[in-house]
């Protein structure tokens, strides 16, 4: 049985306190760079008080509505982003899995790429999902190439999605199978 | 599908807090029928105890449980109920439990019939992968019921109850998916 | 069309706000049919009784009073205000003019007779002139295909497929978003319109 599923080559995933997380996000979210990657929501600044409170009591729904873990290197155990991935599954086995690396020296070094091999074992190994999606943005080229090479596959686009910087761009959607990670890992 | 919630005797449906009290306060002074469905003592309730106690099932909106009336397809009367119960949606796993307070379909392939149909519902729109149930060792009519629609005998506990001044054993049966199907399978080829 | 052209009314149908007294009964009688609930929703099919179903309108109704990110309607006779349907704008993103739609003609028996296509031409009208929007999303499961072949009818383009997301009869099936863009709208008015 596999015991270290939330254990990579570069980070782990981590179940941190709310205030620690929210704490990050918040300074995180200062950067509208690393935003417009993240999000479609408008950029904005929100205090850690407002994010710890905003995950606290999602995690108080019954039953949360995802799983929200750190991710932090291995080497120092720094916190680095924070991935998501949607609990209600029920009952198609179908999650959309969201991350988020908010310390850009960790940009193009691996880590967003090690992570999502995490939190793919643990979705296929421990939730036994069938499968897992996600979208990102046309504009997001660095993300995009992590995830082909995680596995996804592209699916399409919804068609001019996102209004930013007075042009359209769109919204790209990947999924992998478990059938087709199994394979990957059969490798 | 949508037939999915219709079998050949029986429908399952969704009814109203006041439809289930009033069936509840009826069925629940049968003792006889009391004594195979529940190990509480038998007691009786009101009528209006039985809709404060569903009307707040209303509100709760449970996740871990399902539960329908059972109504004859011949004249839409409410015969029983069944549901799934402690369903473990990450696991794929759930109990089911039926009860037909009407006595006068016990043994007419009623309960069989509403029993095919939960089924279906748990394995084609759930997607879980294997249902169980614990049955009174001395409800032989159910346990009879049970095994014609593909449940297998998994365990006893032993001598857990005690009625009539004797011990009883709780019985532990189950289907697993694949069963299930291969049974679907063996039907199709049959007709 | 004008500004003082209705918005809600149309040729065989009218979008009106929920009935509280007459919707419940209908409604629940609609959420026993499987196969219309596994068409408006990945959530495990459940039939609702007309006490759950009065719950749940006033729930969608505090949710469109709070969210501002929805809008939901009834499909109405014009002969005889009987509800036929529903339809939803949801999930409006607004700094991007986008939202999902979801319609819904109920009884099997009113299907075909083109009320869904009346409440969605009110319903494109209202979103693209009304709320500004700039495009619709609608996604739709590999195994509706007549709910596939109506948006396509109705200019709706494929775009993603998101393929065995969905697991039903022990079958896997694609699910499918259609998109629909403010100009491919407008082009398709101006060749049934002349002003």
């Amino acid at each position: 049985m596999e015991s270290n599923l939330l254990r990579g080559s570069l980070v782990r995933l981590a179940a941190d306190e709310p205030a620690m997380l929210g704490e990050a996000l918040a300074r995180w979210h200062i950067d509208s760079g690393y935003l417009r990657l993240l999000d479609a929501d408008p950029t904005n600044c929100f205090s850690a008080k407002q994010f710890t409170e905003w995950i606290m009591k999602d995690q108080e729904k019954d039953p949360p509505p995802f799983y929200l873990v750190s991710v932090r290197t291995l080497k120092d155990d720094r916190l680095i982003g924070f991935i998501g991935l949607d609990r209600d599954v029920y009952p198609h086995g179908d999650a959309f899995v969201g991350i988020g690396i908010g310390e850009r020296d960790f940009w193009g070094k691996g880590y967003g790429t090690d992570a999502m091999e995490v939190i793919l074992r643990y979705a296929f190994l421990e939730l036994n999902l069938r499968r897992v999606s996600l979208d990102t943005f046309e504009y997001n080229p660095r993300a995009i190439h992590s995830y082909e090479k995680v596995g996804f596959i592209h699916e399409g686009r919804a068609r001019k999605f996102l209004l930013r910087e007075g042009r359209r761009w769109d919204l790209l959607f990947m999924g992998i199978l478990r059938d087709e990670w199994l394979v990957r890992k059969g490798n | 599908m949508s037939d999915l919630l219709r079998g050949e005797l029986v429908r399952l449906t969704a009814e109203n807090p006041e439809v289930m009290a009033s069936n509840f306060f009826l069925w629940y002074q049968d003792t006889g029928w009391v004594r195979f469905l529940d190990t509480d003592p038998s007691r009786l309730t009101s009528e209006k105890k039985w809709k404060e106690l569903l009307d707040k099932d209303l509100d709760k909106e449970s996740k871990d449980e399902i539960f329908f009336a059972i109504r004859t397809l011949e004249s839409d009367k409410l015969i029983g109920f069944i549901g799934l119960f402690e369903l473990f949606k990450h696991h794929g796993d759930t109990l089911v439990a039926i009860a037909l307070g009407e006595r006068d379909y016990w043994g007419k392939g009623y309960g069989t019939d509403a029993m095919r149909i939960m089924l279906r519902y748990a394995f084609y729109e759930l997607n879980l992968r294997r249902v169980g149930l614990i049955v009174f060792e001395y409800n032989t009519r159910a346990i009879r019921s049970y095994e014609k629609v593909g449940f297998i005998p998994e365990g006893s506990v032993r001598r857990v109850m005690q009625r009539d001044g004797k011990r009883w054993d709780f019985k532990y049966m189950g289907i697993l998916r694949e069963e299930w199907l291969a049974r679907q399978a063996g039907e199709v080829n049959d007709q | 069309m004008s500004i003082d052209t209705q918005l809600f009314e149309g040729k065989l149908i009218r979008l009106g706000p929920i009935n509280h007294e007459k919707d419940p009964d209908m409604e629940s009688r609609w959420t026993h049919d499987l196969s219309l609930m596994r068409a408006l929703s990945r959530q495990p099919a459940l039939p609702l009784s007309v006490a759950q179903m009065k719950k749940k309108y006033e729930a969608i109704e505090k949710e469109v009073d709070e969210s501002k990110k929805l809008f939901h309607f009834t499909i109405r006779s014009r002969e005889d205000d009987q509800m036929l349907g529903f339809t939803r704008i949801e999930w409006i993103e607004w700094t991007h003019g986008t939202c999902s739609l979801k319609i819904a003609i109920g009884d099997l028996l009113e299907r075909n007779k083109g009320f869904g296509s009346d409440a969605l031409q009110l319903l494109m009208r209202f979103a693209f002139s009304e709320l500004n929007l700039y495009r619709l999303s609608v996604v739709v499961g590999d195994d509706n295909q007549a709910g596939l072949r109506f948006f396509k009818r109705h200019g709706f383009v494929e775009e993603v497929r998101r393929r065995k997301s969905l697991l039903r009869d022990g079958q896997t099936w694609d699910l499918i978003h259609l998109g629909l863009l403010r100009e491919e709208w407008q082009a398709m008015q101006g060749e049934s319109h002349h002003e």
